[in-house]
């Protein structure tokens, strides 16, 4: 039973303090911003790449911060990329069988 | 016996009910049920993106999106997710005046998402692009009214979490109940993180 506690109040006290995830929120805005400006500035052959670039990091971020996934336990973690893997998986297995890579 | 049984109930009361691996099952549960909200996404994204091109005699997509608009939207579900993980923090320092005022703020910024899609939806129909217009529309519909319908039923469950948590009607582990709202909150987000860049950024 004090393990139990032990471990839910070690993931309490390795998350992050407001401040933190103010900083967080800002970065966030400022990616989005930028994403955003992708519309009116053009970025050339770095369009495409940029975008997903900034796509994942900001995915990244919300749910390693904000969903405390960089703090809690590695079996979470193992369950939504585990579900994300399988998503991205049809994603390019409909793609591909629709000819959709094939320009 | 009967004491360890009454203290075992008493604790699961307290802090839930965890499983072997000394974790909690009901946040177990949740990201389980997010793992699988992904492969529902991701089904819904990969059939427009299939089809955004598929336009018939409806409008392009380039025609009847507003890009400023949505980008402000995008921007208030993005606050959103600070506004929960606030109140998350908030619930678990046991301050629950401040955890209900950022519950309140995110209920209030989902509401405008829900508000601006509607408004956006209601635009692109008076622009001629109805559910069974062209395959480009009824995927566009499909995956932005599935993300629409996930946040309005987040809304809903903020709005129940404030009652019960002014009527102290959580028995067990507030700041838990809290959190697990957040995950679902905060997966809707990153949910729209990829649809506004695939769907809206990304030209077909």
């Amino acid at each position: 039973m004090t393990t139990v506690t032990e471990t839910h109040e070690d993931a309490q006290e390795h998350g992050m303090s407001d401040a933190g995830y103010i900083k967080i929120a800002i970065i966030l805005a400022l990616i989005t911003a930028l994403e955003v400006s992708t519309y009116y500035v053009d970025f050339g052959p770095l369009f495409m790449p940029s975008l997903l670039i900034m796509m994942v990091v900001k995915f990244v971020m919300v749910v390693s911060y904000f969903m405390h996934l960089k703090f809690d336990s590695k079996i979470f973690s193992f369950l939504f990329y585990t579900g994300l893997g399988l998503a991205l998986f049809v994603y390019f297995a409909a793609l591909a069988t629709f000819k959709f890579f094939i320009a | 016996m009967a004491d360890i049984a009454t203290h075992d109930t008493d604790h699961a009361t307290d802090h839930g009910h965890h499983s072997s691996t000394g974790l909690s099952n009901n946040k177990l549960a949740m990201w389980l049920f997010l793992g699988s909200e992904c492969l529902l996404f991701g089904g819904l994204i990969s059939t427009y993106m299939l089809y955004r091109g598929r336009v018939q005699n409806g409008p392009h997509p380039a025609q009847i999106y507003d890009i400023p608009f949505t980008s402000v939207s995008s921007f208030v579900l993005l606050m959103s997710s600070l506004t929960m993980v606030l109140a998350v923090s908030s619930a678990h320092r046991k301050d629950d005046s401040k955890t209900n005022l950022w519950l309140t703020i995110t209920a209030l910024l989902g509401a405008t998402f829900v508000g601006g899609q509607v408004y956006e939806f209601t635009t692109f129909y008076r622009e001629g692009l109805g559910f069974t217009t062209s395959l480009f529309g009824s995927s566009f519909y499909s995956l932005t009214g599935f993300h629409g319908v996930h946040v309005s039923i987040g809304v809903i469950m903020l709005l129940s979490l404030m009652g019960i948590i002014k009527k102290n009607k959580i028995t067990g582990d507030k700041a838990e109940v809290v959190e697990l709202i957040g995950l679902y909150w905060h997966f809707v987000d990153v949910v729209w993180i990829v649809i506004f860049t695939l769907v809206y950024l990304i030209p077909s």
